[in-house]
């Protein structure tokens, strides 16, 4: 399972690098491969154009659409601009009472929040445990923790909506974060990044001191391990803000999250795209805007070994 | 701070206070001693064991008590009855949607996979060139991975609409016929693939650009001096060093892929995979099974059905990986 993308984020102690930080910090040979001569032709920008083109279509296209009116999608001839109508496509979202529109975005604020949390806190202490301390059975408990990142723990969906329904949390947000608030995926990372940020001498000379173990690893090993612990956080929210089957499955309609909220746009009415798509761009802002903030941080963690999923 | 409540002579005073302070400071070194190896050696253990209690609990369990599942008969309504054996086995196997579900949920896969592999890799090698404004394109390409799989599809499902979508639309301009994206099988699966690959692409491309920033510039550099072109390094150099990433990314996105759902449910407003099941998924038809028939015990055994073909190809996968691997290794040494 350890291949080559799996590779420990780099211990850059500065956190607001971003992946070209490591251009920076390479070899003089690196250098002289920049040279002017080798700047790369209209051809790469061309090609890199249209990928970007592609990325960036279907967003525009569902702003088309979105501002338009139910005609505009039947039109023969394709429309390229957008209509004004996108406000009032937007509040018709909003004020759709079977949608929940407000109570969907706050509960996948809420939800998203805390699985982040939770999973960086849970992630940090075990990958400290795992990457800096001693102690019977390590090997044999990582190896593990490496196997289950295979497990398709997706498909113990029926037991789980058995469970929760049993203990009454089906339908509350309790059922859709309870399943998601260790990841080990989040072990692993992080036991990777401290094994290489964190020097042991830091920890030994916290230990002199005498700081107790917790101590420790609150004022040594937390702090040092904040930018892996940052990237972890950025990409449990997004696809726990992103997720939609177990959702769907176990909360009720009136208390959605916004992917489940969204598809019920689609399943509710008579199909009006203009309503539907106009709601793709309302759900879709929260994620832009982070990106905005936050894209080089995205970028980076997966340079340095991100997994799907 | 010292008080002394036998009247002692001042001659006999100090050797007894500083012999009662020892005696207190030894205790408390005593304790924290203890106190300090008691912390030194469990702490490790308290430290993941949230990790493994909660894993344990919400992950771990749930998978194998489906296989419990899986062998009653149990209703959403009525919930556990009888132990039936591997009836619902027999039952699933025997049913042709299962098997249509099984042939689309691969043909998707394939369809998803392969082209997304190919395309990622020609992207991150043009990334990977001394580009102008880095971050700018890297950040470009990963756009699509911010948007939900559910506003993808539905993004999607309107573009390859069958009568008015943009797709169709376009083909008619330039003379084609219009092509049921939504009525016919391989056509279905293609729209779907197209979701996934948007949504996946970009990131793939930058994990295997990553891995292209670790290949020995030197490669190059000697491949240049005997006359290489940029496309001769390309296949000589880049993809046989890649090789290892390349199949991590097809085994993980095979344990991803395979349980496809979001994209076919919502592909249209009924959420059943199409009018003749022309793009249900495993997932879907489980779906289908425990929360529209009510059936859980038929829907486990389609659960462990689909687990079992997930570690199957899994340790295929990894049977490959470790060959190639070690074939590389020693072609390179």
């Amino acid at each position: 399972m350890t291949t080559p993308t799996l590779t420990p984020p780099a211990a850059d102690p500065r956190p607001g690098r971003d992946g070209s930080a490591d251009a920076a910090r390479s070899t003089p040979r690196r250098r002289r491969r920049g040279t002017a001569v080798d700047r790369p032709g209209f051809l790469v920008y061309g090609f890199l154009g249209a990928v970007l083109l592609g990325a960036v279509f279907p967003l525009y296209w569902s702003f088309l659409i979105g501002s338009g009116d139910a005609s505009t999608i039947t039109r023969q001839d394709i429309v390229w601009w957008p209509g004004g109508n996108f406000i009032a496509n937007a509040l018709e979202v909003i004020d759709n009472p079977s949608v929940n529109f407000w109570k969907a975005v706050g509960n996948s604020l809420l939800v998203s929040t805390v699985v982040a949390a939770s999973v960086v806190l849970f992630s940090t202490l075990a990958g400290y445990a795992f990457a800096k301390l001693r102690f019977a059975g390590r090997n044999g408990l990582l190896i593990f923790v490496i196997a289950t990142m295979a497990v398709p723990t997706q498909l113990g969906v029926v037991p789980l909506f058995i469970a929760m329904s049993k203990i009454g949390l089906a339908g509350t947000l309790s059922a859709v974060i309870l399943p998601a608030i260790v990841s080990a995926f989040g072990v692993f990372w992080m036991t990777q990044y401290l094994k290489q940020a964190l020097p042991y001498e830091l920890i030994e000379a916290a230990r002199v001191d005498g700081a107790s173990m917790i101590r420790t690893f609150w004022h040594v090993a937390l702090p040092a391990s904040r930018p892996a612990a940052a990237m972890l956080g950025l990409f449990v929210f997004i696809t726990t803000w992103t997720n939609f089957f177990w959702p769907f499955i176990v909360l009720d309609r009136q208390n959605p999250t916004l992917p489940v909220a969204l598809s019920l746009l689609q399943s509710n009415y008579f199909v009006d795209y203009s309503v539907v798509l106009a709601g793709v761009i309302l759900s879709t802002i929260p994620l832009l805007i982070l990106f905005l903030l936050a894209g080089r941080q995205l970028v980076s963690g997966i340079m340095q070994g991100a997994v799907k999923g | 701070m010292i008080t002394t409540t036998t009247p002692t002579t001042p001659a006999a005073a100090p050797p007894t206070r500083p012999a009662a302070q020892t005696e207190r400071q030894i205790r408390r070194i005593a304790f924290s001693q203890r106190f300090g190896r008691w912390d030194v050696k469990f702490s490790p253990y308290l430290y993941v064991s949230p990790f493994f209690i909660l894993f344990g609990i919400t992950g771990l369990f749930p998978l194998l008590y489906t296989a419990y599942v899986s062998v009653h008969e149990w209703n959403l309504i009525g919930g556990q009855g009888a132990f039936v054996g591997l009836d619902n086995f027999t039952f699933v196997l025997q049913q042709q949607q299962f098997w249509i579900a099984l042939r689309n949920t691969f043909s998707i896969f394939l369809l998803s996979s392969l082209p997304q592999v190919a395309l990622a890799l020609v992207i991150a090698a043009m990334l990977d060139r001394n580009l102008r404004g880095k971050t700018f394109w890297r950040m470009g390409v990963l756009l699509p991975y911010i948007v939900a799989p559910v506003a993808v599809t539905l993004i999607f499902s309107n573009m390859f609409g069958d009568q008015y979508g943009l797709v169709n639309n376009m083909l008619s301009r330039i003379g084609l016929d219009p092509i049921g994206w939504h009525s016919q099988v391989l056509p279905s699966h293609l729209a779907i693939a197209t979701m996934v690959n948007f949504r996946w692409t970009g990131y793939t491309a930058l994990i295997f650009l990553a891995a292209m920033q670790a290949v020995p510039r030197d490669y190059y550099e000697a491949s240049m001096l005997d006359g290489a072109g940029r496309v001769r390094q390309f296949f000589s150099i880049t993809i046989p060093q890649l090789r290892p990433t390349v199949i991590f990314v097809v085994i993980t996105s095979t344990i991803g892929g395979l349980q496809i759902f979001d994209e076919p449910r919502l592909y249209d407003q009924t959420g059943q995979g199409g009018a003749s099941s022309q793009w249900m998924t495993i997932t879907i038809y489980l779906y289908n099974l425990g929360w529209g028939q009510l059936n859980f015990g038929r829907a486990a055994a389609v659960a462990w059905l689909l687990f079992l073909i997930i570690v199957v190809i899994g340790l295929i996968n990894l049977a490959v990986t470790r060959s190639i691997a070690g074939s590389g290794s020693r072609a390179r040494s």
